[in-house]
């Protein structure tokens, strides 16, 4: 297999791959609707909408202590 | 000091926000300068035959295309970052000294790197990359201001109280990685001092001069990787990230899809980069890669659009508000243009309608509807939505603004039409020929059809110019206007009559 043949097999695949992943990761959004941690991926909005900095964060850091 | 609550700090946002206007107003200018040299050639000598060097289109181009790109939107760019940054990771620059410097130290070094590129390129000092002409030094220079940036995003990160990182950052962090990469391979040069000649005379170049590392088509295909993806790193990537925050923060809509945004951000992120070669077509480059590239250019309107709708549905149900702010009004029609930018872009990208495209009017036609309608309206919506927070007092003038608007938007239309009709019959032109394969016309008649065109344009340019300065105008009365808003502003900014 040539150089050229071989590029063209890799852009083929690279390309499948492409496409089943992002399809993939379009279902895996919309049918969990959650993320791990189990927040609603719409709520993430609120990480704008709610940004002073005295407002309660949507996902605090583990070790963040009261104030 | 002690008992003061915590707040965000805007120091460093304040000062690229400064930069950001003055090198708007640097970059336009020299770019309305230039639209009408192409016009009304006798301009290139206007200052006097003397100094025609420094006033000739070539020694400018390269100033107004380089100040609008890494001086008005980089400063754009900056300026938002240290603003929204602070504010959707919820950690105030003010909290750590180490930040606040490298902050102070990344604008400093940036107004020097600025300074030295604007001197430098007026001299005729160029590396003559398109968007890459500036030398080695100050390539090595914008390189420390990046990597002083990377400190800032990255340090923010790591102190931060959010644990998700809003879809903005993701923009960030992506213009960080992609530029940085992007810069170094395109850039990579040898000062022609280190040269050796064919017939082994050494010390014969200079320092203040260099050559690309790669050679001929291989040199071609790097620097326009770099450059298409300039446009997607520098003018797509962080803009997107101001929309994202600022749009849903000023109407106090959420955004329409957050999962959508997750997408559009991968989409965009794996086919981006493999766009750059329908700069090539029908060059030297293998036959693949021009098609991969107009392909791959195709493909992008998906998650260019993407986003776009996604913008425009965040206002679903709150369109009055479009009729009623100004402030809005900049941002639904940057998206729009976005939208309508990402579709040219793809269309001109296919072999057959590049081949009347290439070279013409319509290309600067199609880099201006991104850049004035998506790019310039999106920085100054930004602006104008920071302004009354990070000065805490109400924007001057509403009137101002909305007339602004319809000044910078009729200057826009005036810019894309007149290009469109003057690329297509360049084009067209060009390409006539009789029976027996005699070309119609010569450059000449092309000239003498394109003149009003040329003309209409720099009128363009000159609506949009004066509504930048309305803007600069507008940001300096608020700043210095009496203080009107002690508490934190939540959606809608506060404007004056």
């Amino acid at each position: 297999m040539d150089i050229n043949t071989f590029s063209a097999y890799s852009y083929f695949f690279l390309i499948i791959f492409l496409v089943v992943g992002s399809y993939s990761y379009i279902y895996h959004l919309y049918k969990n609707r959650k993320d791990a941690s189990g927040v609603d991926y719409e709520h993430y909005s609120n990480m704008a909408l709610k940004d002073d900095i005295g407002d309660a964060p949507v996902k605090p850091m583990p070790d963040e202590k009261k104030k | 000091m002690e008992n003061r609550p915590l707040e965000y700090d805007y120091t460093v946002a304040k000062m690229f926000m400064l930069t950001t206007i003055v090198l708007g107003i640097v970059g336009m200018s020299i770019g309305v300068f230039i639209a009408f040299e192409l016009a009304y050639p006798g301009l290139n000598t206007i200052f006097g035959k003397t100094i025609a060097e420094y006033t000739a289109f070539g020694r400018l181009r390269p100033l107004h295309t380089d100040s609008v790109a890494f001086g008005f939107t980089v400063s754009g760019i900056f300026a938002t970052w240290f603003y929204v940054g602070q504010r959707v990771l919820k950690v105030s620059m003010a909290e750590s000294k180490f930040l606040m410097f490298i902050g102070k130290l990344q604008f400093w070094l940036y107004v020097a790197g600025v300074a030295a590129a604007v001197v430098s390129l007026f001299m005729g000092y160029t590396s003559s990359k398109e968007y890459a002409e500036f030398e080695w030094p100050i390539d090595i220079a914008i390189v420390v201001v990046w990597v002083l940036w990377g400190v800032s995003i990255f340090g923010l990160i790591g102190i931060r109280r959010e644990k998700s990182l809003y879809i903005s950052i993701w923009y960030y962090i992506a213009t960080f990685l992609g530029v940085a990469m992007l810069y170094l391979f395109n850039n990579m040069e040898v000062p022609t001092m280190l040269a050796t000649s064919p017939i082994g005379e050494t010390g014969i170049g200079s320092w203040m001069h260099s050559v690309s590392m790669y050679a001929g088509t291989n040199d071609a295909l790097v620097q326009w990787w770099y450059g298409h993806n300039a446009v997607a790193f520098v003018f797509t990537v962080p803009i997107i990230a101001m929309i994202y925050y600022f749009l849903p923060k000023e109407s106090g809509q959420a955004i329409y899809s957050y999962k959508l945004s997750l997408l559009s951000f991968w989409g965009l992120m794996f086919v981006y980069l493999w766009a750059g070669g329908h700069h090539l077509l029908y060059s030297t480059v293998p036959d693949w890669v021009q098609t991969m590239g107009s392909i791959f250019s195709i493909v992008l309107i998906l998650p260019s659009w993407g986003s776009a709708i996604n913008m425009l549905l965040t206002m679903k149900g709150e369109w009055q508000q479009v009729a009623a702010s100004p402030l809005i009004k900049f941002m639904v029609l940057a998206s729009t243009f976005y939208m309508f930018s990402t579709l040219e872009g793809p269309i001109q990208a296919i072999k057959s309608v590049n081949a009347i495209a290439h070279f013409t009017n319509w290309i600067p036609g199609h880099v201006h509807d991104g850049t004035l309608g998506w790019v310039g309206f999106m920085i100054i919506a930004s602006l104008f939505h920071m302004a009354p927070r990070v000065f805490k007092r109400e924007l001057y003038s509403k009137g101002l603004m909305a007339a602004q608007f319809w000044i910078q938007t009729l200057g826009i239309v005036l810019y894309f039409t007149s290009m469109w009709i003057s690329g297509i019959t360049q084009g067209m032109m060009w390409r006539a020929h009789d029976e027996f394969g005699n070309l119609a016309y010569s450059f000449m008649d092309t000239v003498n059809v394109l003149h009003p065109y040329y003309a209409l344009r720099g009128l363009g340019g000159i609506f949009y110019l004066t509504g930048f300065l309305m803007f600069a105008y507008n940001i300096y009365k608020t700043m210095s206007a009496r203080p009107v808003e002690e508490s934190e502003l939540q959606n809608a900014s506060p404007m004056g009559a």
